[in-house]
């Protein structure tokens, strides 16, 4: 009986360590090909090597090994006194490292990187920023006021979050050509202010809210807006880092909306920006995977730092009250 | 006339809720709910240089008779048919054999499953592009020590759709696992315990027990990937560009295409108005499906 458990629980772990694996290989692919050597002069057979295109690929970055192979030999060339071979062997492993790092270098200096990071931050910020605000405003008052038409705004916005957004794509290009908007990060933020699944969630949680907590500031004489930001957002503070993480989330991986809008490269966000690299440089792979890896660093600090808000969220959704 | 005025001195004294609610409504008015009505609209028209022309069906006339836009259907549905029901039935699988585990092996690995999620789509497609590299692709390498002779997966017109489906079938299942983790958690234990005396057996016990209570999430989460796989779009864009010739044309890529490449607003909203009608329909049918068989 021992035995059958063990042997099953090493099944389970088996799969499920081979499938985490296949899941993180891309991610992992990403920093390895953005760290690999591009050009490595073998100076036993003479030929310039580039384990970026290599077959079978290289699985890790090969100016690892190879730093410690030219150390080794400085080191052996120190200790056999000749100063000049070992300074030599120096000067690779600094070609090594300079080599390794080169996809980044030649991203910050030849790209516009740094604004597309900045805009897409900014951008992201912004509108999490103001969804929390105005969601939380609104989910807040359709949970817990009644009011003439408060059913109907509700299950209008309900029914709006079935429509496929692509729906929307030639209207929002003519109303944002009409307002002038064309080519300026407003065309981003404010339909992504609209959004209006944070006014769901907001809603949602604001009903297990106790409210006799409400009424009783209200009695105390404090006002609207006293009582909301003083009493109703800290107790909505769960809510808030998981709508914050998921608007977030959303903005800075957004796409298909701003390739649409965005044609001048100082206000493209770093997903377009990453597309734009990709259609001028097809052949040069550690540079576009240095992008990439730029964009995703972001993402996976977020989610390692709130992995329990994004689990929150997720099952916000989906349990059944 | 007397109940007009008692709704409106209602409205009044409530005021202070309409203006907390203002802001959101000004901005869900102008940037959904006026675009939707409009894209209907312009469904029924022709844009040019001099404005736009009453047209009236002949958007919807060009959509069905057009043969790209039923390559454009077809490529998307069979996309949807073999990712969707594989990767929830991963999904559950992952999720079955994470739950009994210890605290840390479940967080661990449901973390594994869901961090490639938060990355941007456009990041894993530009990888995929290269591990589907035709010299020196990681896929090619794999399938190597299986014996398969390598492929120029994204430039062949047979291969280039099913490379576009096995991607998303590798890309982990995270929010499934996740939700049905969740799920997992809120069956009581006690079912288990009268199952287990009655005689059933593990695989019994998950068969006649786990996977008909989860049957919520299962529906929540094939609403989920049906929608979002009727969206692909970025996979398309980034690695295939619908081609080779329109092997991997789909729905999103075509409207895009016609409205921003050839102009032709009229037609691209036809198009997504078709989109939205099969959405629509896919989740009623699915709904009404996944319902009745849990009557029976």
């Amino acid at each position: 009986m021992e035995l059958r458990r063990a042997s099953s629980n090493f099944i389970t772990y088996t799969v499920l360590v081979v499938w985490a694996i296949i899941s993180l290989l891309p991610l992992y692919w990403v920093f390895t090909t953005a760290l690999q050597l591009s050009e490595y002069h073998d100076e036993t057979t003479g030929q310039v090597i580039s384990y970026v295109e290599s077959e079978p690929p290289k699985l890790y970055p090969m100016g690892i090994p190879k730093y410690f192979e030219e150390w080794g030999k400085a080191r052996d060339a120190e200790a056999a006194g000749d100063v000049a071979q070992a300074e030599h062997y120096r000067e690779r492993m600094d070609m090594i490292v300079e080599d390794t790092f080169s996809g980044f270098k030649t991203l910050f200096a030849g790209t516009n990187i740094w604004r597309w990071f900045f805009n897409s931050a900014y951008i992201a910020i912004v509108v999490t920023l103001g969804i929390l605000l105005l969601d939380t405003m609104a989910g807040y008052v359709l949970a817990k006021k009644r009011f003439p038409g408060r059913n109907f705004i509700f299950w209008l916005i309900i029914a709006t979050m079935m429509i496929p957004g692509q729906i929307t794509l030639v209207p929002l290009f003519m109303m944002v050509g009409k307002l002038n908007l064309m080519n300026t990060h407003w065309a981003l933020i404010l339909p992504d202010l609209s959004m209006v699944f944070g006014v769901f969630l907001m809603r949602q949680y604001m009903l297990s809210i106790p409210t006799e907590l409400i009424e009783a500031a209200r009695i105390d004489g404090a006002s609207e807006w006293k009582t909301f930001w003083k009493i109703v957002v800290p107790l909505a503070k769960p809510a808030l880092a998981t709508l914050g993480i998921f608007t977030f989330m959303s903005v800075w991986n957004s796409f298909l909306w701003p390739i649409i809008v965005l044609d001048n490269a100082d206000l493209y966000t770093l997903p377009v920006g990453l597309k734009t690299l990709q259609d001028q440089n097809l052949a040069i792979f550690k540079l576009l995977m240095s992008g990439a890896a730029v964009a995703a660093v972001p993402m996976i600090i977020v989610f390692i730092a709130f992995q329990r808000y994004f689990i929150r969220g997720l099952t916000l959704g989906g349990v059944k009250e | 006339m007397k109940a007009s005025n008692g709704l409106l001195k209602e409205m009044w004294k409530q005021r202070a809720a309409y203006l907390f609610l203002l802001p959101k409504l000004i901005l869900f008015v102008l940037f959904i709910l006026i675009p939707v009505f409009w894209a209907f609209l312009i469904a029924f028209q022709e844009y040019g240089y001099s404005g736009s022309e009453w047209v009236g069906f002949k958007n919807f006339m060009t959509t069905f008779t057009s043969s790209t836009f039923h390559v454009a259907l077809l490529n998307t549905l069979k996309y949807t048919v073999f990712t969707v029901p594989v990767t929830i039935f991963l999904a559950l699988g992952l999720a079955t054999l994470i739950y009994p585990l210890g605290k840390w092996s479940q967080s661990f690995f449901r973390g594994a499953f869901y961090l490639p999620t938060v990355t941007s789509m456009v990041i894993i497609a530009m990888v995929w592009r290269w591990v589907y590299n035709y010299r020196f692709g990681l896929f090619n390498y794999f399938l190597d020590f299986l014996g398969i002779p390598p492929q120029d997966w994204l430039n062949q017109s047979d291969t280039a759709l099913w490379a576009l489906i096995i991607m998303s079938v590798l890309i982990p299942p995270g929010v499934g696992v996740i939700m049905y983790l969740a799920a997992m958690g809120s069956i009581p234990e006690t079912l288990y315990e009268s199952a287990k005396i009655d005689g059933a057996n593990a695989f019994q016990r998950w068969w006649r027990i786990t996977v008909p209570l989860l049957k919520p999430t299962t529906l929540y989460l094939m609403m989920l990937s049906l929608i979002g796989s009727f969206q692909v779009f970025i996979q398309v864009i980034l690695m295939t560009g619908g081609g080779p010739g329109d092997a991997t044309e789909t729905i999103v890529h075509l409207i895009y295409k016609t409205a921003f490449r050839d102009l032709e607003f009229g037609l691209a909203s036809a198009q997504a108005v078709v989109l939205f009608i099969i959405t629509l329909i896919f989740g009623v049918v699915q709904y009404r499906i996944m319902y009745r068989k849990g009557e029976e």
